[in-house]
This record gives C-alpha cells, structure tokens and sequence, in this order.
C-alpha cells in the first residue's frame, strides 16, 4: 500500500516544482527527482498530477518511477542511513557492518523505524572504495567503518540501546 | 573574448594571488578525503591560522589518488617547494602549521614529499614516492593539484588551449589527429575514439548530440568521480572539441545522483565558462556554438550502457534497444549522437593541448596512452593511479599498491567489475591493455580493480557479482532476467554447501546462453566473473560442492568455530561478547561453544587475547573439544598425559 499525503500539501509542492518546467516529456526523471527530494519519497497522488502536468500516461510515470532504484514510494525516515554494497566494501567487510546495523536499528535494507527516525538502504557502490567499508549517514561519509565503529556513528553508544 | 585575452585574464588573477606571498595550504577534499576526515582538518587549520594571526590562501583541491594516505594537506610558501603531509589529523595539522608557518621547520619527519620547484632538506620528491613514480598522468594531470573550483587556475596551466587548437583546424583534421593518438574508448569497450567521432560526423543531419557517460556504476570504480570532483574543465574542454569535431550543439552530462559533489563542481564550472564566454554561442568568437545540461541518474547500473541512457534522458525507463542503428546514426531522439565516458573526455584535451604523437608514445601498439585505475580491496595502498598501458598487473599490485597487507597470500585481481573477471596470480606478470585482458576472459572495463587475498571466497566472490548483475538486470531479454537468476540460486547452494556435482557444467552451460542471447553489454559480459573464476579457481568450487569446505574460510554455513581446551583460560572474554549465548563456561573453566546456536559471527575469535590464541575457525573438519565445561588445569593435565 502506497501511503497518501493530505492533498493540499502536495499540491502545493507541485506547483512550485512544476513552475521550473516547461512540461516536456523528457522533464519526467527531473520533476520525479524534485518531488522526492522536497517529500521524501513519491505519493501516488504526486505522480497522477505529474502524469497530468507532462502529458503522458499515469502508467508511464510509475512504469519509468518504479525502474530506477532511486525512487521510493513510502515515507522514509528523518535519518537516512546507507551501507555501500561494492566489491571493495565487500572484500573488507561490509556484510559485517551491515548486519550489525540491522541490529542495531532492527530493520532490514529498504525498511525504516516505526518512529520514522532512521531509514536503511544499500547503495551499489559510493566510489569511496580506497576506504572500505563506507557507511553514509545523510550526507556524511564515513569510511574504514568496523562493527564497533557503528554504534558510535549511529550517535547510539551513550543511550546504551 | 579571444584565447589570448581569456588566458591573460587567468594568468594575471592566479598569479596575483600566487605574488602576494602569502602562504598557502591545501586540503585534499574529494569525497574520499571527506570520508577519512578532511573537513574537521580543515576548521582546524583555521582556527590555527586565526590564533597564529596568520594570512595563508586555502585551496580545497581534489583526490590526487594516495586515499590511503588521507586526509592529506600541502603547505606552499613562497619561493619554496609545496610539501605535501599525509593522514593528518585536526590536531597534527595545527603543529604542522606552528612548525613550518611560524617556526619554519617544513618537519622532514612527518612530510611525504614535495611538488614543485626546489627542493628541501630531508624531503623526497612526492613523484618519487613508490606509488607516484611508475605512473603517467594525463588524464588525472590535475587532481589534487588545482583548485577545481577555480577556472582560472585550469587556463593558467594551459587549460583551453587544446580547444583553440581544434578551432584552427578543420573538423575533418581534429578526427585525424585523434584517430593518430590512438585513444580508445576508456569507459570499457575500448572503441577507438576517433573513428566513432567520424561516424557521427558524416552522419547527414545538422541537429548531433554529444554525451558524457559519467554513470560510473561498476563496484569498486571511483575514477570518474575523482576526475571531476578534482578537474571537471579537462573533461568540459574534451567535450567541447568533440562538439567542434562531429558538429553538435547540445550535449548531456549524465551524472551518477550518487556523486554530488562531482554534480556541484560540474555546475560551478560551467557557470565560470560561461563567464569567459566558454561555453553557450559563438565560443571564443569561433563558429563553434555548444549548450551542457546536467542529467542527474536515477539508480540504474543499466544506464551506463548507450542505448539505455539515451532512453533515460529522453525520461523513459533506461533500457537498452538493439543496434544498429548505432547512436551515430540514430541516437538520442533519432538524431546522430556521440556518446564517450569522462576518461575519454579527459584524454581528448590533454592530446589536442599537445599533440597525438606525444599521447601515441606512451603505452602498446594496440593500446595507446595511459589507463586509470581505481586500487581497492585487500591491498596496502589503496588509491586512484594511471599507468601506461601495458603495464604489468605485478607491477600495479606490488610497486604501486605495495601489496596485500598483512603478509597475506595474493589470490586474484579483479579487473572489469561485475563485466570483468578474476585473474590469479599466475596471471600477474600480464600486460594491461585491451587484448591481454580480453583473452584472459576479464576485461579492462572502466578501470576497477579489486584485489583480493586468500581470505576471500573465490566462489563468494562469484556469487557477489551476480547478486549484482541479477538486480540490475533491466528484464528486457530473458537470459539475461531469468539466467542470471539460476546462476545466482545455484552460487548460493554452493557457497551454502548443497552444491551438486553437476552445477559446474550446468554453470557454464547458462553462460554460454546468457552471453549469446542478450542485447546488451550487461548480459553480455554478466557470466565473466563466473566463467573467470571456474577456469581459475575451479578446485575451490569442487571444494565447496564435493568436500562441503571453504579454502578460504569465509562462507558462514561451511565454516566453524572452536575452543581449543588446551589453550583456553577460561577468562570469559568469548562468553560475555558472545551475541547467541552460544558459549557455555565459568571462571577457570575451558569454554565451550555450543554448534547449534552459534551463528558463525567470529565474535569470539576477534575478542581472545591473542596471547591464548585459544578459538580457531575451520572449514570441513571437526576440532576435539570438550561437549560441557571442564576445569581449565583438567584440560591441560588430560593434555600431558
């Protein structure tokens, strides 16, 4: 089930965002990654008004919106948090470092706490690979990570949880 | 404004500021500089700068590829070499800056090297240090050196200039005089350069298209991230004197959404260029008029591939289609395209700034010029390097890289990512280029390479880059979809221990199918490391499946952890940060790891003084341990017994 967001409020979004457009068809990648970096994520109601706003099919939008890894249909968490999955993290430990943060978050990849504090996410590859394992917590890098290291990272160490 | 006035304007700016003799420092901040620290340093160094009341210029440049050294700082000061210091911490650079701004002693002790004219006591040339010395930069020829940020600094060292060549030539002569240096396509296929560029150029058609492929997707890849991050004008400059040569007037970056700052710094350059009237209409008062849009990505590997970007700035779902018609003919909406990586772009600038002979000298006959590689993995210095062509892969992983580290054995390199392959060590006296590495059945690909040491699972490995390849499968063509998907179930049963026997043959049975019948390079090439790795490491697979053993120790299900009751002290270590409880076990007493909870995490191993050395992991064989507790003088008196 895709989530939906109190109409006026995205609407309102929209309108600013659609304003820097001309609502031409190869604007859809663009207006899609706009909507998501002001909401968070896309509500299906957003993606029916860009379906409008452009001039194509509403099985366009989510038939293009679903292909890239980007794009997310639920709220995700104030926090996100992201664990490279490239070759150079893998060779160095990463699936180490990820399962301890699936502890110490208790959610898997893609899912986010039911607080809404923190969401999980793999990432292909960061190209930070000269210090694997990467680890990024919104827009922070942190490199040469250990299980250890996570706790303190995550700001968890001092709560004891 | 002309070429003359626009670098008279630069020259006059940078040295301005260069003639002030004020001291100047450097910070590497790249993203990977960032991620080992860089920007607590650099708040350091201004508030020591502030307390010594000292006037220094702060440049932030980008990666110039010894990551493993970072954070790294340079301080310059007038009329003496630049000193460049590595892994420096918050607390180290404010010493380094009292030590040499203040009391004037550059440290010797903590210095790496020296970039530059002159040079000072104690302090080696930078280019000199082992992993510096065997490389060629041309297309990295900046980073790390410059401002990327600043324009000026690009054009003062003679930036742009190969652009006001390519306009004194006809178009027709800049194609020659890129076909004659040779350069091949650097974002893996190798294509030579200037023949694609001829295509598009006699294609009919006055509307042409030219693309950046900055959609580095392959793991374990960071060199077109580091490129423009560290000197987004090379590649600029390169696109512009291919726009000249095939006679396009719009052209796309595509840029990974995973690389923001290289997005920021690209946004910043052609703001700047704009200015000096660099880029837009009648460039430079010549004939040649050229706009750049920045496509940001949206998370699809597949997008790297031609076809499949060109549908995605078109803003549909980016799958590949099949060709021909080739983007030169019929590329981004039905007009002839021209699609290079950032590499390339990179080494068209430097060739037309000096000349397709000079790039022609360096490298092999088929294989002209230099190659970036990004080092990661089990290897000492980690980092971005570009060697000529022909290199040897001993040369790269031991002169370069230094070596495994922890005198570990070297197992494989992995050149290529997910399209390439794992070459052993019986390999590593192969020249890098195109052909050696093809028929070795790895690729030269973009430019990653992973090493990788006796502790890792071959098969592991594997089964890793198929999860990869398997995700990022777009579903056009079945085998790619559903192959990839057999092969990564039957990778897992392997790496589980419910391999059967006949795996190996059906494993390379689906390769051969999966490479014949997908339209794309991504199927195409998704079996490599598969097929790489049983032609090399084939008794690993056999281990696996017949022996239910992991060489490598490394794949959970097959391994095990014990308490050697001759060595264990009972001190409670293992038991207190065991996360399963699996551990039984009291003071004085050996400890016992209970099989049946235990999750194979090596907690324990990590965690016993490495003085008792008491818990050992295997693979396919069981350890005489006691099944309870016992008292630790027990084991020992039953042991000299």
């Amino acid at each position: 089930m895709i989530p939906l967001t109190t109409d006026v409020d995205v609407k309102q979004e929209l309108e600013e965002i659609f304003a820097r457009y001309h609502g031409r068809k190869d604007e859809l990648i663009p207006v899609l990654q706009d909507i998501q970096a002001r909401l968070g994520y896309l509500p299906t109601t957003a993606m029916s008004e860009v379906a409008r706003y452009l001039k194509i099919p509403e099985s366009a939008v989510f038939g293009v919106s679903t292909f890239y890894a980007q794009f997310k249909f639920f709220p995700t968490g104030r926090n996100k948090v992201r664990l490279c999955r490239g070759t150079a993290c893998h060779v160095r430990g990463a699936p180490r470092i990820l399962e301890e943060v699936e502890k110490q978050l208790g959610i898997k990849p893609g899912e986010t706490t039911e607080d809404l504090e923190y969401s999980l996410e793999t990432i292909a590859c960061f190209g930070s690979c000269a210090l694997a394992p990467v680890m990024v917590v919104n827009d922070d890098v942190y490199g040469r990570m250990t299980p250890k290291k996570v706790a303190q990272v995550l700001g968890r160490d001092k709560q004891g949880d | 404004m002309n070429y003359a006035d626009i670098k008279q304007r630069a020259t006059d700016k940078v040295e301005s500021v260069e003639g002030s003799g004020r001291p100047h420092i450097y910070v590497g901040s790249a993203t990977c500089g960032r991620a080992a620290g860089a920007n607590p340093v650099l708040e350091a160094i201004k508030s020591a700068l502030a307390r010594h009341k000292l006037d220094a210029v702060i440049t932030q440049v980008g990666c110039i590829g010894l990551c493993y050294a970072e954070p790294l700082m340079d301080m310059k000061k007038s009329g003496a070499p630049r000193i460049c210091y590595a892994n420096v911490t918050p607390e180290s650079a404010c010493q380094l800056i009292e030590d040499y701004l203040v009391n004037d002693n550059p440290r010797p002790d903590l210095a790496m090297g020296t970039l530059g004219e002159g040079s000072i006591d104690g302090i080696p040339r930078l280019f000199d240090q082992p992993m510096l010395k065997p490389q060629v930069r041309i297309a990295l020829r900046n980073c790390g050196i410059i401002d990327p940020e600043d324009i000026d600094q690009y054009i003062a060292g003679g930036g742009y200039s190969g652009l006001e060549r390519a306009l004194g030539m006809t178009q027709q002569e800049v194609i020659d005089e890129l076909k004659k240096s040779g350069l091949r396509g650097r974002g893996g296929a190798g294509f030579p350069t200037g023949m694609k560029w001829e295509f598009c150029y006699k294609s009919p058609g006055t509307v042409k298209y030219l693309i950046c492929n900055a959609d580095e997707g392959d793991p374990g890849a960071f060199m077109d991230r580091s490129l423009l991050e560290g000197d987004p004008h090379a590649v600029l400059e390169g696109m512009l004197i291919g726009a000249y040569a095939i006679g396009a007037t719009d052209g796309y970056l595509y840029v990974r959404a995973e690389y923001p700052l290289a997005i920021k710094h690209l946004v910043q350059a052609l703001k700047q260029m704009e200015d000096y009237g660099l880029i837009g209409d009648s460039i430079m008062g010549s004939t040649l008029s050229f706009h750049v849009k920045i496509k940001e990505g949206a998370g699809a590997f597949v997008c790297g591939e031609e076809t499949a970007m060109m549908a995605s700035i078109e803003g549909k779902r980016g799958m590949p289609r099949s060709r021909p018609p080739f983007p030169a003919q019929s590329g981004l909406w039905g007009k002839p395209t021209n699609i290079n990586n950032v590499e390339t772009w990179a080494n068209v600038s430097a060739i037309m700034q000096r000349s397709a002979d000079w790039y022609a000298g360096y490298g092999t006959e088929k294989s002209k010029g230099t190659k970036t590689f990004a080092l990661a993995g089990k290897i000492n210095r980690t980092g971005l390097i570009e060697v000529p062509m022909g290199i040897t892969l001993q040369e790269i992983v031991y002169d370069i890289g230094g070596g495994i580290p922890g005198d570990k054995k070297f197992k494989a390199v992995q050149t290529g990512g997910p399209s390439g392959g794992c070459l052993p060590a019986s390999l590593l006296n192969l020249p890098v280029d195109y052909e050696s590495l093809a028929q070795a059945g790895s690729i030269m690909g973009s430019g990653g390479m992973v090493v990788i040491d006796e502790d890792t699972c071959i098969v592991d490995m594997a089964r890793y880059f198929l999860t990869f390849t398997q995700a990022e499968s777009c579903g056009k063509c079945v085998p790619c979809r559903l192959g990839t998907k057999q092969m990564l179930d039957m990778l897992q049963d392997i790496c589980r221990g419910k391999g059967k026997p006949e795996d190996i043959d059906l494993l390379l049975h689906l390769s051969k199918q999966i490479k014949a019948g997908s339209l794309c390079a991504l199927g195409g090439t998704a079996p490599n490391p598969v097929l790489t790795t049983l032609k090399y490491f084939r008794d690993e697979y056999e281990a696996h499946i017949r022996e239910k053993r992991c060489p490598a120790l490394a794949c959970p299900e097959l391994t095990s952890y014990y308490i050697l009751p001759d060595k264990c002290q009972g001190c409670g270590i293992c038991l207190r940060n065991c996360p399963t409880e699996a551990i039984a076990g009291d003071k004085r007493m050996v400890h016992v790891i209970d099989q049946e909870k235990c999750i194979r995490c090596g907690t324990c191993l990590d965690v016993c003084p490495q003085r008792f050395g008491a818990v050992v992991k295997v693979s396919g064989e069981e350890i005489e341990a006691p099944k309870e507790p016992v008292p630790v003088t027990a084991a020992k008196a039953k042991e000299e017994r």
